[in-house]
């Protein structure tokens, strides 16, 4: 146990990464930036689950608490909640899209977008962004890094501990933008919420299976913090019970929360086409 | 593919290890410590040796004593090769674990444990490195308190490279066919 930890304790990360602390900060600043100089007003409340998204992945990763993660299963997977759910999820349903591209200096943005227009990108990033495709790489990064043999690995090896948590923010970010946004080339189409929907709907489902094996099977399958040492006098089974839960209930959830918010979008957009069609069904000109 | 199928003749021929391999996956070994004398010690001291790195304190009742006794068992019927083996028993407990006190607790088991211990900065970078976690219980510091620790051997080869992990539930066989194996390899060239 740590009885006596001092906020500075806490608030150092214990393994330092860099990219998270630049990636984090660039994030905010160009978004705070863009706020001053996008057209309209954006609400308070897109700007909170921005910036509260963001700093649920730093803290995660930066602070203390990335060392509980490592040695305590039930803290990893909250980790993992935040890191592939939770922080993206807040960051996505924001649409910073306008702003972040509002805030970014214009030389860099020409980079950005020389970059962006190189093919190989295009087509890797419209590829992973299909929606089968996504649903696939989200939930069978889950069962990779949760699949005994791996995990105790990953916990042994810092190398691939940082490949993970990275392959779950990036994965996190990626689904929960097409979650929100739809895919490359369905712009203009509107049977996409409907996908996007399903689809939310389809990944819970082997997250429920997996969540609810690892809470209920009743014997040991991650003896990797054994070898480690847990920090908290929290017997193994209980570890992995609620380890099992967390996984298994509100990763679940979150497939819940971004149904109701595609639908929300369905609606706004159902009814800007009603208000631009006239009574017979026309769409105005 | 003749060349696949003799790459993988070769590889097959290579039987597994009977306890867990971590080649690859952990930094050689290194760190800055004192023995049960009160010298400093460090890693280079043990070159050439198999070492095998275990954390624990003198006041366990359980896991310490049990793993002590088996690898001591286990170095005992190896008999002469295992003269070149070390137990690096690491106490994370250096408020008690003096090293008098650590002296007198390995005489209990066979010549090759050596207890190290040194300060919360050294024994925090050891366990960062190997990424292990210890804290301690209720009444710390005063009174009698507990300490959690790694329940595993972390065994290095004779270049200090780490090799195989150890676990609780190891038999004593298992873990006597490799680690006289990996006596039997090589010391540096």
């Amino acid at each position: 146990m740590d009885p006596l930890i001092t906020p500075a304790e806490f608030f150092l990360p214990y393994e330092f990464y860099p990219a998270v602390l630049l990636l984090c900060l660039g994030a905010l600043v160009v978004y705070v930036r863009g706020l001053t100089r996008v057209p309209g007003r954006i609400g308070f409340g897109r700007t909170f689950s921005f910036i509260f998204g963001v700093v649920l992945i730093y803290l995660v990763m930066q602070t203390r608490f990335d060392y509980w993660s490592q040695h305590m299963f039930f803290v990893h997977r909250l980790q993992h909640l935040i890191l592939h759910h939770l922080g993206p999820f807040l960051i996505a349903i924001a649409l910073p899209g306008p702003v972040l591209a509002a805030g970014t200096p214009a030389g860099v943005r020409r980079v950005l977008a020389a970059v962006w227009r190189r093919p190989p990108i295009r087509h890797v990033y419209a590829a992973v962004q299909q929606p089968a495709v996504a649903g696939v790489l989200f939930v069978g990064l889950i069962y990779l890094w949760l699949f005994p043999p791996v995990h105790f690995y990953a916990m042994l090896d810092a190398r691939l501990y940082a490949l993970m948590n990275w392959s779950m923010l990036v994965d996190g970010l990626l689904f929960w933008w097409m979650i929100m946004h739809g895919w490359p080339g369905a712009e203009h189409s509107h049977r996409p919420y409907a996908w996007r929907i399903l689809l939310l709907f389809l990944i819970a489902l082997p997250q429920i299976a997996i969540g609810a094996y690892i809470a209920l099977c009743g014997h040991s399958l991650y003896d990797v913090y054994a070898v480690c040492g847990r920090i908290w006098p929290v017997a193994p089974a209980v570890d992995q019970q609620t380890g099992g839960l967390i996984t298994w209930i509100p990763s679940a959830m979150m497939s819940l929360f971004g149904m109701l918010v595609v639908l929300r979008q369905w609606l706004h957009a159902e009814k800007r086409l009603q208000e631009t069609m006239t009574d017979d069904g026309h769409v105005l000109a | 593919m003749l060349l696949v199928l003799a790459l993988l003749a070769a590889c097959s021929r290579q039987a597994p290890w009977q306890t867990r391999s971590i080649d690859g996956f952990m930094p050689d070994l290194a760190f800055h410590l004192e023995d049960d004398h009160g010298h400093s010690v460090q890693a280079g001291d043990y070159a050439g040796k198999v070492v095998m790195l275990f954390f624990g304190f003198s006041h366990c009742h359980d896991t310490c004593p049990a793993t002590l006794g088996k690898l001591s068992a286990v170095l005992d019927a190896i008999g002469t090769p295992a003269a070149d083996a070390r137990v690096l028993f690491v106490s994370i407990d250096p408020r008690r674990d003096t090293p008098a006190r650590l002296a007198v607790y390995t005489k209990a088991f066979a010549p090759q444990v050596i207890g190290v211990t040194g300060s919360r900065a050294q024994l925090d970078a050891l366990s960062k490195r190997y990424r292990v976690a210890y804290s301690y219980g209720k009444n710390y510091p005063h009174g009698n308190y507990a300490v959690y620790h790694s329940s595993a051997v972390f065994v290095f080869d004779r270049n200090g490279r780490a090799r195989l992990l150890f676990q609780q539930d190891d038999s004593a066989e298992a873990i006597r066919a490799d680690l006289d194996r990996l006596l039997s390899q090589s010391p540096p060239a």
